[in-house]
């Protein structure tokens, strides 16, 4: 029995997802043939540019890092029913937090120390851009989705308005370098990722899911946060704190999501640039909607999304790149509507089975 | 009898959902021109069997006829059309139209581009008269009472050519005056030539109003019976499929001498979401070993009442003691550590977290017990959860099952499990048994008995008078926010509650309690 239905809940998980590719393959396949090119051939060229080559899964790692962690963050808000639409912001916020604390250290400070500190202080820039959404919720009301909507706005307007005026290399809008703090480039390590900018981020960035995954399912702040995103009425009866939950949630979300400017300031440029951050945080989003806002789905997910964002350059040359974003877009699209439909193709056709081996 | 002499006429049916089989082979006949109950335990397949008749679900097996054509697995268009309507158990009216613009809602009688309100208001009118309705349908939904809002329903269901109606436990929310009244309207109706077919678990109505009976049980109809030939006893034991003492059967074994208060409650002040004073000065003491039953029509405060008490709605004034210590301005959480036990009203709102697993359920408010570091300690959880289920008879015994999947009547065993197996000394049981099988009332029953015997002071909140009258020391009646007058069990009656209920007592002042 138990097996059993541990069985199902994987394949209720994992199913959907698949049956969204399975669609967004086939309209792939339309949209290939109506520019004259044939769609063996594009996917192919499409596997070979990402997965095929050392620089080309570089670069996958590389984009599949930042959306993790925005998707992280995504997810957790999730499980607490709170849509944070601000991940875009929170990492802009933990980028820049990570480049002006690294600026600012001693250069006589151990590489190890600086980047301890930008990581510290990325995640708190993103947590403190969680928590105003957080507490305005708690303390009085107000929708999330509309305020960490418009905190984007707000932290994007301040952080072009401190590069632009006070810490930008002149001509660029970008901070001063901050070479010491830089996390090892995989590229220096292994020859043949000579060129991509994949980094140590993904390993912090594997750590992270493990951790969102531990402190959903094992502790007791995972267990209150799942029931006040489930049902906030039995929550509170049980004696959880809603609006504290709310609160918590959406800091954790935003350090997620800060903690995700790492790999572009210390992984890659190894300075903050203004709109870097720009459209990793709303696929993050896409990315806990198609990992089903579980940890291990949101890894699988991310790669996912990095593989057609980066096998779109390699298959510029049959057709449009923006040809990827029509497929991102059927694949969220599918995924919504997939959800239900495989659970209950699902389970009519176990109950078929029940019923044909006569336990019923 | 012949198909064709049937008005409803169900063979055989078999509906399946997922894993769960709602209808196994169920038969249901009925004649023109009858009241027919339909019963069973919760879960039986009742509900699943009439959205079959009206065309909401289609059989998987199995074939059904009305007035001797065959319409299996037909339309709510069909079934509309051919004269079947259902009046669900949750009123679905728009509030701020009046009556008549709420009966016309999607058949509105025209002039042009407009709606023609004169002939809606004289169309609905006739019909209402017709059926013996006393209503004006000039007036607001919004301002009508409960069981008038009910007789809207019905009467929408009439006004779009119903002659077989079918009511989901319909007397749920009235009073039993209002419940009285329906029943006039019902007979009326049957008299009429309509023909009824009542959902419903509670006997006394059954044997009041219906003319023959069907029971379910486990998605099989398992008995046919003429109302005047069989006892509440007989349906008792088909629905469950074992003799059942039936609540108010028994006689009740006198409470323990009263010790002392185990909850007092002071000139209570709770602002609800319709009025600011939804419980409007509210004063009295459950003695240890005693329960007192409040009485009264559901949305009289009792709920605010009970959440003020729990410490889920804030309390504008007075105040609430446990044994002499005040609880007041105290978290859920201290006052479940200060003794505090809640059998909420609602346990899919807020008793369950219905996808949480049973046993995650049975720690629910106590999470903190469960807690080493950071971490729950599955291992205790798991060994809780399979001595609550074993002690509870929750089933299936497996711990690790969502909640969901549970019948109504395990389900309110985790509840009851998980608020009463641990040390308590005040207990608040709001609608206990609510949808849950009569197995499992005389169950629950049991169980707030013996909490009683063993010394701990019980605040029973129950639409069902039955039930009240069953449990009660003392009976409480609510009205409109007020106690309106607490009776010692030996002087309270339906005759003498009935009354109270409506608010015929509610210019007295309220008697001391205790």
């Amino acid at each position: 029995m138990t097996t059993r239905s541990v069985r199902a809940q994987v394949e209720e998980a994992l199913l959907p997802p698949l049956v969204a590719l399975l669609i967004a393959l086939l309209a792939g396949d339309v949209l290939i043939l109506a520019f004259g090119q044939q769609p063996g051939e594009v996917w192919l060229t499409l596997l070979r540019g990402t997965w095929g080559n050392a620089y080309g899964f570089g670069q996958v790692l590389y984009k599949a890092t930042t959306l993790i962690f925005t998707g992280l963050a995504v997810s957790l808000g999730v499980r607490a029913g709170l849509f944070n639409i601000g991940a875009e912001g929170q990492l802009a916020a933990g980028g820049f937090a990570a480049a002006f604390i690294a600026l600012h250290f001693p250069a006589a400070t151990p590489a190890i120390v600086i980047i301890l500190a930008a990581m510290v202080a990325a995640a708190l820039a993103g947590g403190a851009v969680g928590y105003v959404p957080g507490m305005l919720k708690a303390r009085f009301g107000a929708h999330e989705v509309i305020t960490t909507i418009m905190l984007n706005f707000i932290v994007l307007g301040l952080l072009n308005y401190v590069v632009v005026n006070r810490v930008h290399v002149h001509e660029t809008l970008h901070t001063p370098e901050v070479p010491k703090a830089a996390l090892t480039r995989f590229a220096d390590l292994i020859s043949a990722f000579h060129g991509s900018a994949a980094n140590a981020a993904i390993i912090i960035a594997l750590v992270a899911a493990l951790w969102v995954g531990w402190y959903l399912f094992r502790t007791r702040a995972g267990y209150d946060l799942r029931a006040v995103g489930l049902q906030p009425d039995a929550a509170e009866y049980g004696g959880v704190k809603v609006g504290v939950v709310w609160t918590k949630a959406l800091v954790i979300s935003g350090a997620l999501a800060g903690l995700g400017g790492i790999n572009f300031v210390l992984g890659y440029k190894h300075y903050y640039e203004e709109g870097f951050a720009s459209g990793a945080g709303f696929l993050g989003i896409a990315v806990a909607l198609v990992g089903r806002s579980h940890p291990v789905g949101v890894v699988l997910a991310a790669f996912f999304f990095a593989t057609l964002s980066q096998g779109g350059l390699a298959i510029n040359a049959l057709v449009p790149k923006q040809m990827i974003d029509v497929l991102q877009g059927v694949v969220i699209l599918a995924v919504a509507a997939s959800v239900p439909e495989v659970r209950r193709a699902l389970q009519s056709g176990r109950a078929a089975i029940a019923a044909r081996s006569g336990d019923a | 009898m012949a198909p064709e002499n049937s008005a409803i006429l169900m063979t055989g049916v078999q509906k399946r959902f997922g894993a769960v089989q709602a209808n196994r082979g169920a038969d249901l006949s009925v004649l023109p021109g009858e009241v027919h109950a339909l019963v069973g335990e919760n879960g039986a397949g009742k509900s699943t069997l009439m959205r079959i008749l009206a065309g909401l679900y289609a059989p998987d097996a199995g074939t059904v006829s009305v007035n001797g054509k065959p319409v299996t697995g037909w339309s709510t268009a069909d079934a509309i059309a051919a004269g079947v309507g259902m009046v669900h158990q949750h009123f679905m009216l728009v509030p701020p139209l009046t009556i008549a613009e709420n009966v016309v809602l999607g058949r509105e009688p025209r002039r042009g581009l407009a709606i023609d309100m004169a002939r809606a208001v004289l169309e609905v009118k006739g019909v209402a008269e017709q059926f013996g309705f006393a209503i004006d349908p000039r007036r607001c939904v919004a301002d009508l009472s409960v069981g008038e809002a009910q007789r809207v329903e019905i009467l929408k269901t009439l006004f779009r050519g119903a002659r077989i109606l079918i009511l989901d436990e319909p007397t749920a929310v009235l009073s039993p005056p209002e419940i009285q009244d329906l029943w006039r309207v019902l007979r009326r109706l049957r008299d009429g030539g309509g023909t009824i077919v009542l959902i419903t678990h509670k006997l006394d109505e059954v044997m009041e109003v219906t003319d023959r009976i069907t029971v379910m049980r486990h998605g099989a109809t398992v008995a046919r019976m003429a109302t005047k030939d069989t006892t509440p006893a007989e349906i008792a034991r088909a629905m469950v499929g074992r003799d059942v003492v039936l609540p108010g059967g028994a006689p009740i074994p006198p409470s323990r001498t009263t010790a002392g208060a185990g909850l007092t409650v002071r000139d209570l002040v709770v602002k609800g979401p319709r009025r600011d004073r939804e419980v409007d000065g509210v004063s009295f003491v459950v003695g240890t070993g005693e329960i007192l039953g409040i009485a009264g029509v559901e949305g009289n405060g009792q709920t605010e009442l009970i959440e003020a008490i729990a410490g889920l709605r804030p309390v504008t004034s007075g105040t609430v003691s446990l044994g002499g210590f005040d609880i007041t301005r105290l978290s859920v959480q201290e006052r479940g550590a200060a003794g505090l036990a809640h059998i909420p009203e609602d346990r899919h709102r807020r008793g369950l977290i219905l996808d949480y697993s049973i046993a995650d359920n049975l720690i629910l408010g106590d999470q903190a017990r469960y807690t080493t570091g950071a971490t729950l300690d599955r291992a205790k959880i798991t060994g809780q959860a399979a001595e609550k289920i074993k002690r509870f008879d929750i089933r299936p015994p497996d711990g690790s099952l969502p909640a969901r999947t549970l019948s109504g009547g395990n389900q309110q065993k985790i509840v009851i499990a998980r608020e009463m197996a641990g040390n308590f000394s005040v207990l608040l049981a709001s609608q206990p048994t609510r949808g849950v099988d009569v197995g499992a009332i005389e169950f629950i029953h049991a169980e707030l008995r013996a909490a009683r015997d063993a010394g701990k002071a019980v605040l029973l909140v129950s639409a069902e008078l039955t039930e009240i009258l069953a449990l009660s020391d003392r009976v409480a009646v609510m009205y409109g926010g007020r106690i309106v007058k607490v009776l010692p069990r030996a002087e309270a009656s339906i005759d003498a509650i009935g009354p109270l209920m409506t608010g015929a007592g509610a210019g007295a002042p309220a008697e001391p309690a205790a």
